[in-house]
Order: C-alpha cells, then structure tokens, then sequence
C-alpha cells in the first residue's frame, strides 16, 4: 500500500511532510542516497502524539525545516507551499496511516495524482475513520468494533478506505439488536 | 472476440487543409446519430481496397458535442503502406467506408488544473477535439504546434483565430522557428499535465526532457500511431484455428490473420492498448517488437506478441489463435 520514500533524483524540489516517527523513513533516505537531495528539500514536520524528533530533522540541514504545533496547521502549511510549487517537486509523506491520507487528500485535491506521492508508514497503525451513520471521523481508532466520538454507536472498522475522505470505513455492529456488539479488539496497535 | 459493432458511414465532404492533408466528414448511412466521444478519440476505418481490406486508425477531430457526423483529416504519406493513398486518391464524397466504434486512448487528465498540448504536424487532429472540449468546459489549456512550412501545417490559423495568440502558438520549422519545450515545461505549477502528439523523435523529447526536470509519468500523456513495418514474408500457423498462413511483406500479422477469415481480437492497431496480446507458442526466428505496450521483460520473453504491429525475423512463428 505504501511505496516508501525513494528519493526521485530528477526532481527539482523534495517536499516533505513528516509526522510522529517519519522522520525515520527521511533517515533511511539519506543513508541510502546521501544527504545532497537535503539543499532542496522543504520539511514540514510535527510530533503529534509522538516524541519531537526535531533535533534529529535539524541535525541534517535540511533547506527549509518548518515544525507544526499540530496537524491540521500542518496541513494548511503544506496546502499553502503545495499552491505555490511548480511540477518537478516531488511530495513524500510519511508517519501514522491517518496522517498520510490527510496530507495525501490535500494533494489530491490539488490535482495532484496519488501514484506520484511517495508515502511510508511509520509509527502506530491506528485508523481513521468515518462512522458512516452521522459522518463523524474518528482519530486514533485502535480497536474494532469502538464507540463513534460523535453519536456513540458501536462501529466494525471495515478495510474499506476513501482516498477522498482520507478514512476507513466504520458501520454499525448491533444495529438490529443494540447492546450485542462483541467486545473491542485491538486490531490496529 | 471482437464484437461487431462497426457502422457503415458515407463520406459526405471532403475538403483539402492543406498540402496533403485532407478532411473527410463521415455519416453514417442510416442516419442514426453518431456515437458520442471524448476528445482524444479515434476509430478505425476499414477501406475495401480491391480485394484487400485496409483498417487505418485515425484521430476524431470534429467536436465531440457535433453527434451529426465525424471528421477525420488524413495526411498523405508517401512510404506508407497504402492506407493514406487509397483516402486520398480512391475515397471521393458519395464513397462508403466502415468505422468502429470510437475509442480513446488519449484522454486529458480531468483532475488537471493545466493543460499543456504539444503537436508535431498532422499530431495536431486529437487536440482539435480536445480543445474543443476543454473550451467548452472551461479548462486551462495551450497548444504550442509544430510545423515543417505554413502551407503544410493543417489548422493552425483557424486554432489561432478560434482560441487567440495566448493560447495557440506556431513553430514553423522552416522559420528556425522550435518548440521552447524546456522553458514551457520548467515553469509550470504543480497540478499540470502535458500531452503529446506527433512524430517518435518529438514525443521521445518531450517526455524525456519532463522526466529530467522531474515531472512525474502520471502527468505525462502520449499518443503515436504506428503503421505496422513491413519485412520479408513469413509464415504464421494459428494453432487453435489449425490455420497456416503467410505474412506478405506489407501486410501486419492481424491483417493475415483477418484475411485468413479467423477473428482475432483488436482495438488501436498502433501497438498502444494491448487488445491484441497474443501468446508466441513457438518461433523459428527473431521478434520485431514494434509496439509501446508491453514491458521490456515480456519482450525478452519472447512468449507474447502484439500482432498488430510486430513480426517476426525469420520463417516461422506458432501463434495461439
């Protein structure tokens, strides 16, 4: 599902949007094709729920480091350079599957196509999801079935995933017989 | 199978664009309204040329909003193997032909925030239906087009007028004038997409030239009619059919095979789409890969063939039809 990071040695800009652990895929990068790519890469970054690896990002000089106090700043940030990018800058994104698609669903809706993004998942494997009764997303979600944040119904995470929305699918477990779902099971650590 | 969907048009008008390009309006003979298209679309027509049956692609040009009839524009070309000399000298208005079904293969991107098209010579026809649709849908776009002289470029005065200096530009070669390509394609915002359309050397350096400045393939689009190469005659047994058939120096494996009466299936006939994937059982030679579909390991393989296009160096291939 992710391709991973490979630096595309034509592009003419790199552009990096980096979340909780992802600065480990950049790493691996730069032992792998050298750290020349670095006097043309733009890093956005932000921890989230993870330990700050800004020091780590800081410590390659890149370009631009740019550090996010949240995640959806970060994604404005990344609209805004995305708006002013020319073709031949290449977007890598890597952290948590829930940021991924969301940096991913800025792109696309920018135009871009998804098979020219390179991701890589790194950290937690906790899903995003969307109850499809009242449409509310869910972050973190680490077991199946959970209650829905916004109208607590008991929802199974499906494998069913909307690039657009950037979340998976959750629909309820006991809609006939309310108060049978089975117990949560952690399925995404 | 190929299922036959195929009309009988009539050639209704024909007019000359330029110096050996000429324009064919086709109807179909019973005056239902033509398939719609999108623009990028061809079709292929099948011409009764004494006892031989010719199938040529060629471009839609006409507006894909026109459901009255289809236009081609056919340039004459002198090595070719006969399809664009019969249009041009055999086909007159009141002449029936048959086409299939359009097909597009060269569609524009609709996620594109820009389009940019580059035409070399008679690569111009797909575009003139694509801007038709982009006008209409109120899509960014630009031609920069490529002609040998003035008077053999087709179209372009009326695309100049249609859609403005802004949006149109002409490089005549005989003008020293050349396609600025890596200007055009170093300044672009992110989100566009190029499309092109002319001869091998053109397409090639386009995309070549993108892939250096780091454009991504999904932004990059292209579309080559190839005629089928001619070669030393051969022989060809068609396994399923329990046929044995010879290849003629001019002729493509499918045209034998159609003229063997065997129905293999088919689609762009310029080695593109890969419809006529067919499996190499055996080959008592070497095999010409002409066609831009497969994959370098399938061609190393040396088990599959596009019929269409490609043939063998040798006596004698087994094919599994």
């Amino acid at each position: 599902m992710y391709t991973g990071l490979t630096i595309d040695p034509n592009a003419q800009r790199h552009l990096f949007a980096l979340e909780g652990d992802g600065p480990l895929a950049l790493a691996e990068q730069v032992k792998a094709a050298g750290n020349a790519f670095l006097a043309k890469a733009d890093i956005l970054y932000v921890a989230a729920s993870a330990k700050s690896r800004e020091a780590e990002l800081a410590a390659l000089n890149p370009d631009v480091l740019w550090v996010a106090p949240s995640i959806p700043v970060l994604l404005n940030r990344l609209r805004q350079n995305l708006l002013n990018a020319g073709m031949g800058t290449r977007i890598y994104v890597s952290g948590t599957e829930g940021f991924i698609g969301q940096a991913m669903k800025v792109a696309l809706d920018l135009g871009i196509d998804f098979g020219s993004i390179r991701t890589e998942h790194q950290g937690s494997m906790a899903r995003r999801v969307q109850c499809v009764h009242c449409k509310g997303i869910t972050d973190d979600v680490k077991t199946s079935p959970f209650s829905c944040s916004h109208c607590g119904l008991n929802l199974l995470v499906r494998d069913h995933y909307s690039r657009r929305l950037a979340a998976f699918q959750g629909v309820c477990i006991d809609a006939e017989e309310p108060g049978t779902a089975p117990p949560p099971e952690e399925l995404f650590p | 199978m190929t299922i036959n969907t195929d009309m009988p048009v009539k050639v209704v008008e024909i007019t000359r664009v330029a110096d050996s390009v000429k324009r064919f309006r086709l109807q179909r003979i019973d005056r239902q309204p033509m398939p719609a298209f999108s623009g990028g679309a061809h079709v292929v027509v099948a011409m009764q040329d004494g006892g031989l049956l010719r199938r040529n692609p060629y471009s839609l040009m006409s507006s894909p909003s026109d459901r009255s009839a289809y236009e081609i524009s056919v340039l004459r070309v002198e090595s070719s193997r006969g399809g664009s000399h019969f249009m041009h000298d055999h086909v007159k208005e009141g002449s029936t032909l048959t086409v299939t079904q359009p097909l597009n293969l060269f569609p524009f991107d609709h996620r594109g925030k820009k389009h940019i098209l580059f035409a070399g010579g008679i690569g111009i026809t797909p575009f003139i239906a694509m801007m038709d649709q982009m006008a209409r849908e109120d899509r960014s776009f630009e031609l920069h087009y490529a002609v040998r002289t003035r008077s053999h470029g087709a179209y372009w005065q009326e695309l100049a007028q249609r859609y403005g200096d802004h949006r149109i530009r002409i490089y005549c070669d005989a003008e020293k004038l050349f396609i600025p390509t890596k200007s055009i394609l170093a300044k672009q915002a992110l989100g566009t997409h190029v499309y092109v359309c002319g001869p091998a050397g053109m397409i090639d350096g386009v995309l070549e030239l993108a892939k250096s400045l780091g454009w991504p393939k999904q932004n990059l689009h292209s579309e080559r009619f190839l005629a089928p190469p001619t070669g030393k005659p051969f022989t060809a047994t068609l396994a399923r059919s329990q046929k044995t058939i010879t290849v003629g120096e001019h002729q493509s494996i499918l045209e034998a095979v159609e003229a063997a009466g065997v129905d293999a299936p088919y689609m762009c006939r310029g080695g593109a789409c890969g419809q006529c994937e067919t499996v190499v059982i055996s080959c008592s030679g070497e095999i010409l890969h002409n066609d831009i579909y497969l994959e370098p390991d399938d061609k190393r393989s040396g088990k599959k063939i596009m019929i269409c296009i490609s043939r063998i160096k040798g006596d004698a291939v087994t094919l599994d039809l």
